[in-house]
């Protein structure tokens, strides 16, 4: 009896929705992705005992999406999973996006896991605040976790302006014992301290206007919630073990991002003011790219780069940018394969010995895989820079990436 | 004798520049020709709206290897300025998800952005670097923009036969110094004023490239578009063939779908 009633109850729910599938025709379902073996070597013997010279790793990234409702509505999932040689804390899974996107005449919202980037700056991401960095896939920072979240936005003549309402906070991913680029200490992520008492749970918002103006881009944003960067409690364990506890505040932060075309020259600024535990602190990001176009008669473009870093944190141990130049030149080669290298070198300005160089380089083999060679060389002899730590993390690192 | 002297210069002054206006005024009269021509060929394409393209692009080097490139186009036309373009990239792989959002300007530069799906970044990209090649092509992003008739001075050189067609040649000169281009010579058609060829000009004069559009059809009963466009590059032996799969009109596109804030929604 019980049964015949749940199936007919099934049935009366079944019965309207089956009504409702033909107006949700979805279009075709895109399965497309990438995958990638990556290949490390350290130029140096490791600091630590359990860290190794060489590191093999994996890492596969489906991509899922269709649309519905002539295009108003979308579904988008992008997963991440990576395989780690060495470090048992890389080998680790993310779901980059899985959101639900719905779009009007000039207003959208989304709904779930997104990835937002907010910034015009190349060196340093001061604005970009949404997304936690996945600190653990490379130390430029680039990667980001999925964020839950729930936007709506609004695409008007004088801007685009979005709300956010972040409702679930991400830790950041830091190495393990057995990996490089980490302090001599492990950080405890087991056991995350927060200022609010929500901990994690606790409600983030934010807002971001944007606009062009000419040949100016224009970006405001205000962010009110636990800061994506941690600080660092020393702590020990109940084997009396030291490690260091991430400890997350409260951060409000108002920021703004420039762009502007002038002449042949591209101009970048990032500006931030947070507060944070009682204390106000100012950051910004500044420089330009030139470009020269077409060099020596060939197709070949070149543009150089240079942007100061600056941070009025006096004793920030964890603030690697604090008065910093970073200088670059990003070669283009306009050819078949998308040929491209970017090189740089990051000087601090407080310590003559403290220095970091970086080259990146990328072209396509064919429709399906690329090359890729990214190499770091850290030079820091200041026990009081936090860049100190990777003084014996010199690495090259050779991918081959596999798109479908 | 100054009594006299003075009425023979002035008739010879008179003459003088009877001879200059009737000079200039044949000088003028093939740029006005020119301009008039292209004015009635911006003209016939008026009204076309809004487009939806689905092409290859396919790059052969002078070893006659080929790979070819696949994107999808998305077209606003706009009355009081450039057009509106915007294009999405499906092959290689590696760059599937790239967006290119394009509004042409007639006198100004043209505004671009590019969507990187990598970094969920909409990257506001130089438009002065319009000599540059489009995605490694023999195509400069100039070549992609739309035909306006502030961007040129034109000037009508003679009547030609080009494959059978009875056809105006003009020289186009950018106004813009930019251009990658000294100058641009056109084949327009007397018939329908489409532009058959056109040979660039490199900074230094010399010829560059030449296109040619082929297999031209007849859209709303009024629009003509060639669904084969090949650019060839003179100097090196490379060159570029534009193949358009499908395109449609009245597809319903506003200003809203060519907006940076959702280049990131765009598939």
């Amino acid at each position: 009896m019980q049964t015949k009633n749940f199936k007919g109850s099934t049935l009366k729910t079944l019965l309207p929705l089956i009504a409702l599938l033909p107006t949700f025709v979805f279009a075709e379902i895109e399965y497309t992705g990438s995958a990638a073996v990556e290949q490390r070597y350290f130029f140096q013997d490791a600091l630590y005992p359990q860290q190794e010279r060489a590191n093999l790793s994996v890492y596969f990234a489906p991509e899922v999406y269709t649309s519905f409702n002539d295009g108003n509505d979308s579904i988008l999932f992008k997963g991440f999973y990576r395989l780690d040689q060495q470090d048992g804390e890389r080998t680790h899974g993310d779901i980059r996006e899985f959101k639900w996107t719905h779009s009007g005449d000039e207003w959208e919202v989304q709904t779930g896991i997104g990835k937002v980037f907010w910034g015009q700056t190349e060196s340093l991401h001061l604005v970009d605040i949404i997304n936690q960095t996945d600190a653990i896939e490379a130390i430029d920072g680039e990667d980001k976790l999925g964020q839950p979240m729930v936007t709506f936005s609004l695409f008007k003549d004088w801007g685009n302006t979005t709300v956010f309402v972040l409702p679930y906070f991400r830790e950041r991913t830091f190495s393990g014992n057995d990996g490089r680029f980490r302090a001599a200490l492990p950080v405890d992520t087991d056991n995350p301290i927060f200022e609010s008492e929500d901990e994690e749970k606790n409600l983030d918002w934010a807002i971001r206007w944007q606009h062009t103006l000419g040949d100016w881009e224009v970006g405001l944003s205000y962010f009110d919630g636990t800061s994506r960067e941690p600080d660092f409690v020393l702590t020990s364990n109940e084997l009396l073990e030291p490690s260091l506890r991430p400890f997350y505040p409260l951060v409000q932060q108002a920021g703004i991002d420039v762009l502007a075309l002038l002449g042949g020259w591209t101009i970048k600024f990032e500006g931030v003011q947070r507060k944070i535990m009682d204390q106000d602190i100012n950051a910004f990001v500044g420089g330009f790219e030139y470009s020269f176009v077409g060099l020596f008669d060939s197709a070949y473009d070149i543009n150089l780069l240079m942007e100061y870093q600056y941070d009025d944190r006096d004793n920030a141990s964890n603030v690697i940018t604090q008065n910093d130049l970073m200088m670059g030149s990003r070669l283009v080669l306009n050819d078949v394969d998308g040929t491209e290298i970017l090189f740089g070198l990051v000087q601090d300005l407080d310590y003559s010995n403290v220095r970091s160089g970086f080259i990146e380089a990328s072209s396509r083999i064919n429709d399906n895989w690329k090359w890729r060679v990214d190499a770091w060389l850290f030079s820091s002899d200041e026990p009081v820079e936090p860049s100190y730590m990777l003084r014996r993390d010199d690495y090259a690192q050779l991918s081959l990436e596999y798109y479908f | 004798m100054n009594r006299y002297l003075l009425p023979c210069v002035t008739i010879i002054s008179l003459v003088l520049s009877l001879m200059t206006y009737s000079l200039s005024s044949h000088a003028q009269s093939a740029q006005e020709k020119g301009l008039v021509i292209a004015k009635e060929r911006k003209l016939r394409d008026k009204g076309w709206g809004d487009s939806t393209g689905n092409m290859s692009m396919i790059l052969r080097n002078a070893q006659g290897e080929e790979v070819e490139r696949k994107m999808r186009l998305k077209s606003l036309e706009q009355v009081a300025d450039g057009d509106k373009g915007l294009t999405i990239f499906d092959q290689p792989l590696d760059v599937r998800g790239t967006v290119f959002l394009n509004f042409t300007h007639a006198t100004e530069p043209d505004d671009q952005w590019m969507y990187l799906p990598k970094l969920s970044k909409v990257k506001r990209i130089r438009s002065r670097n319009k000599s540059g090649p489009f995605m490694g092509s023999e195509f400069a992003f100039e070549d992609m923009s739309s035909f306006e008739i502030e961007k040129y001075k034109f000037k009508f050189l003679r009547d030609e036969t080009y494959e059978g067609q009875a056809s105006f040649v003009l020289e186009q000169i950018p106004t813009d110094k930019n251009s990658g281009y000294s100058k641009q010579i056109v084949w327009v058609d007397k018939e329908h004023y489409r532009a058959l060829k056109i040979e660039f000009y490199d900074r230094k004069g010399s010829l560059l490239k030449e296109l040619a559009n082929f297999d031209f059809t007849l859209y709303l009963g009024k629009y003509w578009r060639p669904l084969r466009v090949e650019m060839f590059n003179e100097q090196n032996g490379k060159s570029t063939e534009l193949v358009t799969h499908e395109l449609n009109f009245n597809t319903g596109l506003t200003d809203n779908d060519f907006n940076k804030g959702t280049l990131k929604n765009v598939r």
